[in-house]
């Protein structure tokens, strides 16, 4: 298990910029996680529903590395699309998101991913990835 | 609600959307705009790198100057500024933009009902006949609150 290891791989220039960073493990997948800040503002008060989407995209392609890393599989992950659903303003506090593996092919990953931030219970945005994963 | 709100303008609102916030962050910039359209610019920049091993802008703040440029499309096509929440946003990429290429966003709103909107548009660097994705969102407009004479918003 490596519940207690951090990312075996690191986050993108975007994602640390925007100060994602690694949380825990759940159950194999990465939670990441990133605080409020003026980089993050929306509407007063709120996350911009962009900042929501890079959050949710990231903690995706961080759940399919890490599949991935622990199959022994190499690939380029390009992204085919991705359908963001927001349900609830995401408010001035951390914000934490987990990816699930819907299917895992060989050219391809589909995976969901949400966003929470008092209760992973109630996500406050959840989204639906398509990941083309390139080898030559 | 005693008077009017002022007549939005995307040209005049851009000077002051981006000067913080998250898209102020982002340097989001103001480029173009029509009746019902808005397009925007999100400049290269090295740490929105989303690949390691490319120069290419991350597909996160693409996303976001798609969101932004699908509100501006909203208001501009509304012709006044109205709280709006973002409920479905789909991106489908066609293609990794060009490496260090800006990136700009055109949205046009095609459709508004009393309490939904709805957009699509297209991303580019440069050919907007050679598009890097295109966009598809609803939004709703945020009700203001009849128990509230100043109408605060109630989303939650």
């Amino acid at each position: 298990m490596m519940s207690d290891a951090d990312l075996p791989f690191d986050l993108p220039a975007y994602a640390r910029s925007l100060g994602i960073e690694f949380h825990e493990w759940i159950d194999g997948a990465p939670v990441l996680r990133v605080d409020y800040g003026t980089n993050i503002e929306g509407r007063p008060g709120h996350f911009h529903g962009g900042a929501t989407a890079g959050l949710l995209e990231n903690a995706g392609y961080a759940a399919l590395r890490a599949q991935l890393l622990a199959d022994g599989r190499t690939a380029q992950l390009k992204p085919v699309n991705i359908t963001v659903q927001y349900l609830t303003g995401a408010k001035s506090k951390p914000a934490f998101a987990r990816g699930r593996i819907a299917r895992l092919g060989r050219r391809n990953a589909n995976l969901s991913v949400e966003a929470w931030q008092d209760d992973p219970a109630r996500p406050v945005a959840s989204a639906v990835m398509n990941i083309l994963m390139a080898t030559d | 609600m005693s008077q009017p709100p002022p007549q939005f303008d995307a040209a005049k609102a851009g000077k002051y959307f981006f000067r913080g916030g998250h898209t102020g962050w982002l340097g989001l910039h103001y480029c173009d705009h029509g009746d019902n359209w808005v397009e925007l610019e999100l400049p290269w920049r090295k740490d929105l790198i989303g690949d390691p091993d490319r120069a290419v802008l991350a597909s996160g703040p693409i996303i976001s100057l798609m969101d932004m440029a699908s509100g501006m499309a909203i208001w501009q096509t509304k012709g006044v500024f109205v709280p709006i929440a973002t409920l479905d946003l789909r991106v489908d990429y066609q293609r990794p933009a060009r490496e260090r290429s800006a990136v700009r966003g055109r949205v046009e709103c095609y459709r508004t009902t009393r309490s939904a909107a709805f957009v699509r548009g297209i991303a580019h660097d440069g050919d907007a006949d050679d598009p890097v994705a295109h966009i598809a969102g609803v939004f709703m407009t945020i009700a203001y609150d009849p128990r509230s004479a100043t109408g605060g918003s109630n989303d939650e």
